[in-house]
């Protein structure tokens, strides 16, 4: 190869690499996207677990919807009051008090109170159990199958399998939801951390159907809203529920409650 | 119009460029957790080697293949100009679809950047070389290898979510059993061999 090869290959490397660093430069000019500044500051106030909890792509995308205005500055459910008014403070508002929630199990049907079906051997996992017959090895089909899919979902290690049913630390849960999508029996759901009454049932058979199977869940005798004074009971299909604005955490349903189904909840 | 039908469904299938060229291996592994992110990843790829096939199509057509220019000595340079271009390629389309199509970009994440490290895009643009193929020629097969791509690493990925399911034996668990997964499907796209 003669020397002008060699100096031509150099030119037409080093040329495009230097037109490549002179069209980068430039497109980078002109498609510069402003970043906020606030986005950034949000983004360090938020815990950083990217648990997807808000509804949001990780905490950046919470970030970028605070800052459009499109989420509510205490939006993070890992982060609760703390986060809300750091990021209240960046955002320039004020952050409206934070109710703190913590996912509650709907469900106390453990084993030697519920009754199984047949003996099931496959995957140890709750969503596969959920499509065997009559939706799973528990002779209830609304009840915790206790196979751990929500434990497995859980980052912040606030459910665990205890005697077959699922059960949530209140004060390790961050009401992230994730335990809540994944299981198949939709049996979780937020409760506010303070309320003291819940229903442990979310059957709607008919009472002698869930004598059957359970020996005990709600069985829709309607006693409780009877007694309830702040009218805070429902009893819709023979299930019970308590409407969480309302409560007043008196326990007269818990008492009332011949099941003892309605449990008070140490806060 | 049939030659290039054929250049389609010859790198699309018959030479899949991860089932039977093994290229792009490390994405096919290790973006195809879930069947979502493998789409966007396979996207993106079909964005960019379209577009780098037309880019690189056109270096090697007017300055490293011309025979006008060192009578066409200079094709031993194919490629490192050709990586330099994708790379500047994939900043550049990065650069322009966060200004002009967030939601894309924002589709595509960290996806976009990972394809710089892609052999396929690069595997692409040698191939066409290779093959002598023209600008729309090359163009067609850069999208069919690609189009290729997506297809293998959707199926990969829908494979792995029911793998999840499974009870594997321990030692399988992982990496070794998604190869052999990939092992199995590379065979089964062997069928297609006799198709052209």
């Amino acid at each position: 190869m003669s020397m002008t090869g060699i100096l031509l290959a150099a030119a037409i490397v080093g040329g495009t690499g230097l037109f490549i660093g002179v069209f980068l430069g430039i497109s980078g000019k002109k498609f510069a996207v402003e970043t906020d500044e606030r986005w950034e500051a949000v983004v360090d106030v938020l815990p950083g677990n990217n648990c997807g909890g808000c509804g949001y792509a990780g905490c950046s995308g919470l970030a970028a919807a605070i800052v459009a205005g499109a989420a509510d500055v205490g939006a993070c459910p890992v982060g609760g009051t703390p986060v809300a008014e750091k990021i209240a403070e960046i955002m320039g508002v004020d952050a409206s008090v934070q109710v703190r929630k913590t996912a509650f199990v709907k469900c106390a049907g453990t084993c030697d109170k519920a009754k199984t079906e047949y003996i099931y051997s496959g995957i140890r996992d709750c969503i596969m159990a959920a499509q065997m017959q009559d939706g799973g090895a528990k002779g209830c089909s609304f009840g915790c199958l206790g196979y751990g899919s929500c434990v497995e979902a859980c980052q912040f290690d606030a459910i665990h399998i205890v005697d077959g049913i699922a059960v949530v630390d209140a004060e390790s849960c961050k009401a992230c939801g994730r335990c809540i999508n994944v299981c198949p029996k939709h049996l979780i759901e937020l409760i506010p951390y303070s309320q003291k009454t819940a229903v442990r049932c979310n059957s709607s058979d008919k009472g002698k159907a869930l004598m059957e199977v359970c020996q005990t869940g709600c069985i829709g005798c309607r006693l409780c809203e009877k007694n309830c004074e702040a009218q805070a009971v429902t009893v819709n299909n023979f299930l019970a529920h308590i409407d969480p604005e309302k409560c007043t955490n008196c326990g007269v349903c818990a008492e009332k409650c011949p099941r003892k189904i309605i449990s008070i909840r140490a806060v | 119009m049939q030659e290039l039908l054929l250049i389609a469904v010859g790198s699309a299938f018959v030479n899949n460029v991860v089932l039977s060229q093994f290229l792009g291996i490390c994405p096919f592994l290790g973006v195809s957790k879930n069947v979502k992110t493998a789409a966007g990843m396979g996207g993106a790829v079909v964005f960019v080697i379209t577009i780098s096939s037309f880019v690189t199509g056109l270096i090697y057509k007017y300055i490293l293949g011309n025979p006008n220019i060192m009578g066409g000595e200079l094709a031993y340079l194919n490629t490192i100009v050709f990586i330099l271009v994708i790379a500047a390629l994939v900043q550049f389309v990065e650069m322009f679809l966060k200004k002009a199509m967030p939601p894309l970009y924002s589709a595509l994440g960290v996806y976009l950047p990972l394809i710089t490290t892609n052999c396929a895009v690069l595997g692409v643009a040698l191939t066409n070389v290779q093959e002598g193929y023209g600008l729309l020629e090359g163009v067609v097969n850069g999208f069919a290898t690609a189009a290729g791509f997506l297809v293998s690493i959707v199926l990969m990925a829908g494979i792995r979510e029911k793998i999840e399911h499974n009870d594997i034996t321990e030692s399988f668990q992982g990496t070794p059993i998604v190869l052999v997964t990939a092992g199995l499907m590379a065979i089964a796209f062997f069928g297609f061999s006799g198709l052209i």
